[in-house]
């Protein structure tokens, strides 16, 4: 499986970036059906975004649809497009609960069988925008082996909370940031920091990314192309990082050929954690 | 399918496409495409637009493009929102979309 560390908003009623976005190669596309969309445009988007869907320039890079809810009078029709449309994956908006993700499971299924694709293919994605949905994240995480990832959607949530951004260390963030973690780690999924929409302030996104990445987030969802490189780079090891855990897997199998169950570096054990760690480093480096 | 009200899909914006449709009074199904790239790609254009008016079984109808340099697939997205709109047409047949 490919990192998941960028995953980028396309609006669905726009041909122009619709055609554009695999340029800025983010690992992930989010052809969007919901916000983005105006509701009387809603049916010409889906079409839109259906035939979208395969365009070779996406071949290699992950296509996610975010569908509008599905007790909206437009969530199962954009459900329908997507899987028919084959992609890779759909987005819930705001999801609460566990049972929004069993309800749409069973649509998936349904419509896989109607369409003649292999039965769990489609995966899927919880966004969380409530503080019910961030108590009950890990039932949500955990509600269907399609589920790949949960993402928080900032907005949403800090007026469910009676709150705002404020900027800097964003402390109404971190229990939600903390609680989706929590609950993706615990179902060996990946979780997605909040988009930053300010895409003039390449600072304050980069401050966001660097909370998000030492909080242990796979990544960001993305409102703009340029966050892309950004993101990128900053998730790439540094060669100090890069260097060290060269150094530790070097040892580690020094230490396995000779037979030895622990061995240090530079004073310090290396034991499997620390093994798995630098392993992740080179992952890392490697598909940045 | 038969066009039987006016309605309008798409935009003037770049890469994207304006498709008006329309009653056709005599009957017939018409169509008149405008593009700023026709020389190059007239042909294309209007192939793509045939190909799915003719999937879409269109038979009676005045169709116009206002193509700006859009791909394939946004004039056979857009060509289709158009028609279903202008044909009242709420179900969709997937088999005639792709």
């Amino acid at each position: 499986m490919n990192a998941r560390r960028s995953m980028l908003f396309v609006p669905g009623d726009n041909p122009a970036m619709l055609s554009t976005a695999f340029v800025y190669q983010p690992d992930s596309v989010m052809f969007d059906l919901e916000d983005a969309v105006s509701a009387r445009e809603k049916d010409s988007a889906r079409l839109l975004v259906f035939h979208a869907l395969s365009l070779p320039a996406y071949r290699d890079i992950e296509k996610v649809v975010r569908i509008n809810r599905l007790d909206s009078e437009y969530g199962l029709k954009d459900l329908e497009a997507a899987i028919r449309g084959r992609a890779d994956g759909i987005r819930l908006p705001k999801t609460d609960s566990a049972d929004e993700i069993h309800e749409l499971e069973s649509h998936v299924d349904r419509l896989e069988k109607e369409c003649g694709r292999p039965v769990g293919e489609t995966k899927l994605i919880a966004a969380i925008e409530s503080a019910s949905g961030v108590v009950n994240a890990l039932s949500i995480a955990t509600a269907s082996p399609r589920m790949i990832a949960i993402a928080l959607a900032g907005f949403d949530y800090l007026v469910d909370m009676q709150t705002s951004r404020s900027g800097g260390s964003e402390p109404e963030l971190f229990y939600a940031r903390a609680a989706l973690l929590h609950a993706a780690r615990a179902a060996r999924i990946d979780a997605f920091d909040v988009a930053y929409g300010n895409v003039d302030d390449d600072e304050g996104f980069l401050r966001e990314v660097q909370i998000a990445k030492q909080l242990g987030f796979n990544g960001k969802s993305l409102i703009h192309p340029r966050q892309v490189y950004l993101l990128h780079r900053a998730y790439a090891p540094t060669e100090k990082e890069l260097e060290h855990a060269k150094k530790v897997l070097a040892a580690a199998d020094a230490a396995h050929r000779n037979g030895k169950g622990v061995v240090s570096l530079d004073g310090k054990m290396i034991d499997p954690p620390v093994i798995r760690e630098a392993e992740e480093v080179l992952r890392r480096a490697d598909v940045a | 399918m038969k066009i039987t009200k006016p309605a309008i899909a798409g935009t003037l914006e770049s890469s994207d496409l304006m498709v008006k449709v329309t009653p056709n009074q005599n009957g017939m199904l018409e169509v008149v495409v405008r593009s700023e790239v026709i020389k190059q790609f007239g042909k294309q254009i209007r192939r793509v637009i045939d190909d799915t008016l003719s999937k879409l079984e269109v038979s009676e109808g005045t169709v116009v493009v206002e193509d700006k340099g859009a791909l394939d697939y946004a004039i056979q997205a857009r060509v289709q929102a158009a028609v279903l709109r202008g044909a009242g047409s709420e179900k969709l047949n997937w088999e005639q979309l792709s």
